[in-house]
């Protein structure tokens, strides 16, 4: 009885000096969750990991023990049985209790994240090989559109450069969100598949050529959060990240501002003798082939 | 390899049965119609397939040792990792399989041949223009196929000419897949030795003949999938291209449906042969034989309505989403089953811990594990954040190489010395297993953390951030690659000679395959043996 006391002691104590290895934004777990949905998806993933340890460590604590103790050098006799219904019906049951338990709070989340309705502001993610389009469809930012592409110089992929801390994850026109704001994404694609993923937002949704789908986020904190394009779309399928900047309703408003003007001075008809023709803005990426399905 | 002497029969005058000349040299094997013969093929072509995709997999693990390009250009990067893993599954796993399903099965259920001995040998010969045609594709023009062994559509649209010769490949290999399973159904479900019922034969024969069953489903499956890029490629259709009225995600559906039972093709036979072993090993019957049985069956049925799972970010109704998650849930209960019957098999038993029985012990811890991240994967809102990432690449690689490679390893050191008449040297079968072992985890468990932390697979390159986790999976790479030529020494070495096998060199194991000679002659069981189900069968 005292070993076992000494046992579960020194587990719980390993257990809690590892501890710290299961915070978020270490090597070790998901990145902080800047979104409710990607709080209830971390929560599900600690759910689902905690229950897998306890029972990965009964399971074999079980096998180990059976190693130990009922090996032939040891003396060990062979016992003879090999059927029981009833252990069989208990080790059948038990599990299908564990995932209904699992798949509760699940359901619950895959509804949450389906939900796309009364966004405040829709954008449309358009991906191509390889960079990504942005056109803010609806809310305020209403016709602003760029395409966003990897900053990141190549000397320092293909020379061995110094890399910098957003090696890869830095672009040259972020997408700016206002913070707390519904915002839903519509994903297309001008090509082949791409994926539009933002890890701190518990977002990633394919972009498919013809075809449009949405997903949805509300940021709960201003920063910058960086994700990649997960489906593979070709030679630069890791090199064509995505950047988002959550800033305050008063700084998105301002940059709204920013923009329209700068679409405004490169539509202007052309001071005498200055510049040729504005060449038009980067609202006019090409539309995807089909209609929505 | 089996005997080569022709007149090694086991105690009859067969003076009459070889007038016709046995062919010796290269013929002997390219007509080989001998189950034994056809099986040792298999075993050492999907061998060499295994080197084949390793050495593309330390390509691969080279080039990711440090954040920048350093070896390979990004384009040949991605027709690394679509060629690692389409030589992989129909150049070495699968084909592995079918060899031990040659050897053993007729031995084990007493019958003299397959039921199709010559289909036999068309269905293994199929396979070396395939493989050189996967192989050949690195050499034309544009290079191999670079969409990833899963080709979705539209990107492999857009691959050259070494597209078309992996089309052609899989085509090839699914003919043999399709006739080798064909011939396996039929040799259990028709030649097994008087009184051997179905729930009397041994769970590997089980195993075998559930899977050839979800082979004949899916293989047609895939070869129609993989035709209908060949036509939006070369014929004007237009499957998969919206712009024509189709439809990108049909691919999807149409590769996953047979995607999803083939991993299922490539797990239930290691099943069977851990079935087999942990009972010789623990001296004691396998517990619950009758639910191994149905456990396997209905992982076989599951496997069928689990399919998209592979693609819940592709934007399916949350009531589809929600459907498959559930399937997919439900597959952890026949599989825990398995687990639990095979330690209630352990349990109580008089073990010993020969190689085979390491491996199959490992199989048991390590394969679990990758169950335990399947059904991780298969909570819909999680997945989101795990699909296309490294935590995906850590399951599959568990489940595969813990699983299915580590059974195979277990299975040959079981049976060696039935096919040569040797036993391998155990210190060094010992050493592989823990040099696999732990070379093993110490490549694939930090892929976890690196999915966890962001890093998505099929990349060449990746943030500085994820440096350390890659650097220590390169290193267990090569030590995990080098430990499997320290295998081909070993195996090497007990064909070559070793101390003499006994008929039943373990003590424990159980079957019709330990009644006949080591190594087992040329022709076994021409007369069907008497059987008695041993304890534990056919209740």
């Amino acid at each position: 009885m005292k070993k076992m006391a000494v046992r579960a002691a020194s587990l719980i104590g390993g257990v809690l000096a590892v501890a710290p290895a299961f915070a978020l934004d270490g090597q070790y777990n998901f990145q902080v969750p800047v979104t409710r949905i990607a709080e209830d998806i971390f929560s599900l993933h600690m759910l689902m990991f905690w229950i897998c340890v306890v029972i990965f460590v009964a399971v074999f604590g079980v096998m180990f023990y059976s190693i130990f103790a009922h090996r032939k050098s040891k003396g060990a006799v062979a016992a003879t049985f090999h059927e029981s219904t009833t252990v069989e019906i208990l080790w059948t049951i038990v599990p299908v209790l564990i995932l209904v338990g699992m798949a509760w709070p699940a359901t619950k989340t895959v509804l949450d994240m389906k939900d796309t309705s009364s966004p405040d502001l829709t954008i449309k993610a358009t991906g191509y090989q390889w960079k990504w389009g942005y056109d803010y469809l609806q809310g305020e930012g209403q016709g602003i559109g760029f395409f966003s592409t990897l900053s990141t110089p190549r000397a320092q992929v293909d020379q061995g450069e110094y890399k910098g801390d957003n090696y890869l994850l830095e672009v040259d026109n972020e997408v700016v969100v206002p913070v707390g704001k519904k915002i839903r994404v519509l994903l297309t694609a001008q090509d082949v598949i791409h994926a539009w993923w933002v890890p701190a937002f518990g977002v990633k949704q394919d972009a498919i050529p013809g075809f449009i789908r949405d997903a949805w986020f509300k940021a709960e904190k201003e920063g910058t959060f960086r994700g990649n394009c997960a489906e593979l779309c070709g030679k630069d399928h890791g090199f064509m990240p995505i950047v988002v900047r959550v800033v305050s309703q008063q700084a998105y408003t301002e940059w709204v501002a920013a923009k329209a003007a700068e679409a405004a001075a490169k539509n202007a008809p052309p001071a005498a003798a200055s510049a040729p023709a504005a060449v038009p803005s980067a609202a006019s990426e090409p539309k995807p082939a089909a209609s929505a399905s | 390899m089996s005997a080569v002497t022709p007149d090694a029969v086991h105690g009859h005058d067969h003076s009459h049965d070889h007038d016709h000349h046995m062919p010796t040299g290269w013929r002997r094997w390219m007509t080989a119609t001998n189950h034994k013969d056809i099986g040792t093929l298999y075993l050492f072509f999907s061998f060499i397939m295994f080197l084949t995709g390793g050495v593309l997999a330390l390509t691969i693990r080279a080039e990711l040792f440090q954040p920048g390009l350093q070896i390979v250009r990004p384009e040949f990067f991605n027709q690394l990792t679509t060629m690692h893993g389409l030589i992989m599954v129909f150049g070495a796993i699968m084909p592995a399989f079918v060899g031990f399903a040659n050897w053993m099965i007729p031995l084990m259920i007493g019958a003299p041949d397959m039921a199709f001995a010559r289909m036999n040998n068309w269905s293994f010969w199929l396979l070396p223009p395939a493989a050189l045609m996967l192989v050949g594709s690195f050499f034309v023009p544009g290079g191999a196929s670079a969409a990833g062994w899963t080709l979705y559509a539209p990107l492999s649209l857009q691959m050259g000419m070494g597209m078309d010769m992996s089309i052609f490949a899989v085509h090839m290999m699914g003919a043999s897949s399709i006739m080798g399973a064909i011939n396996i159904v039929v040799t259990i479900l028709n030649m097994r030795a008087p009184g051997m019922t179905l729930m009397k034969m041994p769970m590997f024969a089980w195993t075998w003949l559930i899977t050839a069953y979800l082979l004949i489903a899916v293989m047609p499956v895939l070869a129609g999938a993989v035709t209908m890029l060949l036509t939006d490629r070369h014929f004007g259709t237009s499957f998969f291209n919206a712009a024509g009225g189709g439809d990108p995600v049909l691919y999807q559906h149409v590769f996953w449906f047979f995607g999803h039972p083939e991993v299922y093709i490539m797990i239930l036979p290691a099943f069977g042969i851990v079935s087999q072993i942990v009972p010789a090993f623990a001296r004691k019957p396998l517990f619950g034989y009758a639910s191994m049985v149905y456990a396997t069956a209905s992982i076989a049925i599951l496997s069928f309505v689990v399919w998209a799972h592979h693609m819940f970010t592709t934007g399916m109704p949350a009531v589809t989403q929600i459907a498959f998650m559930y399937m997919t849930m439900l597959i952890a209960v026949p599989t825990g089953v398995k687990v639990f019957n095979w330690i209630a098999t352990m349990w109580r038993g008089s073990m010993t811990f020969e190689t085979p029985m390491l491996f199959a012990v490992g199989f048991i811890f390590v394969f679990t594990m990758g169950g335990f991240t399947g059904l991780m994967l298969a909570i819909a809102p999680a997945d989101i954040q795990y699909q296309d990432t490294y935590f995906v690449v850590a399951h599959f690689h568990y489940v595969l190489v813990a699983g299915s490679l580590f059974a195979l390893f277990a299975g040959t050191y079981f049976w060696i010395p039935k096919w040569t008449g040797h036993m391998y040297d155990e210190t060094l079968a010992k050493r592989h297993f823990w040099l696999s072992m732990i070379s093993f985890n110490i490549t694939f468990f930090p892929m976890h953390f690196l999915g966890l932390a962001g890093m998505p697979r099929r990349i060449p390159d990746y943030n500085p951030f994820f440096t350390d986790f890659n650097q220590l999976a390169t290193v267990g790479a090569f030590g995990f690659g080098l430990s499997q030529v320290f295998f081909l020494y070993i195996v090497l070495k007990c064909i070559k000679g070793g101390p003499k096998a006994a008929d039943k060199p373990w003590d424990g194991a159980e079957g019709l395959e330990w009644t006949v000679p080591s190594p087992a002659p040329f022709h076994t069981f021409e007369v069907p043996p008497v059987f008695e189900a041993p304890a534990g069968h056919g209740h």
